[in-house]
């Protein structure tokens, strides 16, 4: 519930402030973004597997983003940015799609 | 410890137990959790028209104290706050689900918002906010900046080498086009130029032939009889030296205004005291009009033994007149080639 008031403050201070993405930030946040929805995936999982853990979603939370982040900085220094900004947005759609499928099977024991 | 065990006791129980709108129970859960979040049991008077009526509050308050519990159970208070006689466990997640879904609710909005925040909730209530924002500022970078601003710098340079080679392909279409545009330009002076020239030229040979009439600096000569009448032969004469004096066109009147042109095939009959020219017979005194330089004409003719004086042997005169313009117009019809056929 806090959660979801949580992600409706940030949309609205989103729209609200309408900031503009540092260039520097640019190529990375949107891989960020995917990361984080990947662990609140995740964590939705969990909860409804009964086995959430806040430490353990706030430390994969924070390392999704972090271990993302890295990845396409170092691709950008090899050269290799673009693709692998593609597989790291392969590899977390995956997972989101194996958690959204394990939550659709909570909800509807389908 | 005491206010510990407070704290874990009351979402569980003091939900159930508290009116779902009052008042101190809202604040509670903006002020910092452990302290505050103790409401005194001398707050539970609730004001009656918030709350349903008793058979039904009991079914709500139920509900709601199964999504507190699970609240209160990922907002990290571990397993020692979960009573040992869970009902169900697969209905704590359905109950926090209705809860999610009906979060315009006022009451259950209500009942979230007097969950106590711990320390891991409140991190995640920042990681999640946190999320949210980037998302729509990324969407909305996305949907705003359409741009090459958001490209990365390999794309972008993708982007300027094709379009360097889209411009160069251009250039040489330029290039080209420029190229069979000057040459059909140079086509089309060209033809013009021909077909100009070839207009001169006609205009020459039809002056030459005697099918223009055509005006320019020359000469009148004027033949009159004084004791003899003028013969042919002076008068071919006359126009044979004036051929050689480069006259360019020419033609023969007599006195009764009849002019014949004169071109390379004119021949010329005496006829009793009259001339027949091309077979047209004109009365002395014959008028030659004749386009060409008017010095070398008159020099030619007046040479020693030349037409001049051997007309005025004959008994007859010549009378010019000063140079100037004069127009040529009497035409010559085309002539009919019976045998003679052009080469080439």
């Amino acid at each position: 519930m806090i959660a979801v008031f949580a992600l409706l403050v940030g949309v609205g201070l989103g729209i609200w402030l309408e900031p503009t993405v540092p260039v520097g930030l640019q190529p990375y946040l949107p891989i960020a973004v995917v990361a984080a929805l990947d662990a609140v995936f995740g964590g939705i999982r969990a909860r409804l597997d009964g086995i959430f853990d806040d430490k353990q979603f706030v430390i994969s939370f924070i390392s999704n983003v972090l271990v993302a982040g890295v990845i396409v900085y170092v691709g950008d220094q090899l050269g290799v940015g673009g693709q692998l900004s593609t597989g790291v947005v392969v590899v977390l759609g995956v997972r989101i799609f194996g958690n959204v499928a394990a939550i659709r099977r909570h909800l509807f024991r389908a | 410890m005491a206010d510990d065990e407070k704290t874990t006791r009351l979402p569980t129980g003091g939900a159930g137990a508290d009116g779902v709108a009052d008042p101190d129970a809202q604040t509670v859960p903006i002020t910092p959790p452990r302290p505050a979040a103790a409401p005194d049991p001398a707050d539970e008077p609730k004001p009656a028209g918030s709350q349903p009526p008793a058979p039904e509050s009991s079914g709500s308050l139920s509900s709601g104290s199964e999504s507190a519990r699970s609240e209160s159970a990922t907002a990290g208070e571990p397993a020692a706050s979960e009573p040992a006689g869970e009902p169900a466990p697969a209905a704590g997640p359905r109950g926090s689900l209705l809860a999610a879904v009906a979060g315009a609710n006022g009451s259950l909005l209500a009942a979230a918002l007097r969950q106590r925040l711990t320390g891991a909730g409140a991190i995640i209530a920042v990681l999640i906010a946190l999320l949210g924002f980037t998302l729509v500022v990324q969407l909305r970078s996305n949907t705003t900046d359409p741009t090459l601003a958001t490209q990365r710098q390999e794309d972008l340079v993708r982007i300027l080498s094709d379009l360097e080679a889209k411009d160069k392909r251009l250039r040489d279409d330029i290039s080209r086009l420029e190229n069979s545009q000057r040459e059909l330009n140079s086509g089309a002076q060209g033809r013009e130029a021909a077909l100009q020239a070839a207009t001169e030229r006609a205009d020459q040979l039809g002056i030459l032939a005697g099918t223009l009439p055509a005006r320019g600096q020359g000469l009148r000569l004027r033949f009159e009889a004084v004791r003899k009448p003028i013969r042919a032969e002076a008068l071919l004469d006359a126009v044979q030296e004036l051929r050689g004096a480069q006259a360019e066109a020419m033609q023969v009147q007599g006195s009764d205004g009849q002019a014949v042109r004169i071109i390379a095939s004119t021949s010329f009959l005496d006829k009793d005291d009259d001339v027949i020219v091309d077979g047209v017979r004109l009365r002395a005194p014959y008028t030659i009009t004749v386009i060409g330089d008017p010095e070398t004409m008159r020099t030619a003719l007046n040479i020693p033994g030349g037409v001049v004086e051997s007309v005025s042997g004959a008994g007859g005169t010549v009378i010019f007149s000063p140079a100037g313009e004069v127009d040529v117009t009497a035409l010559h019809g085309r002539p009919t080639l019976q045998y003679a056929k052009p080469v080439s």
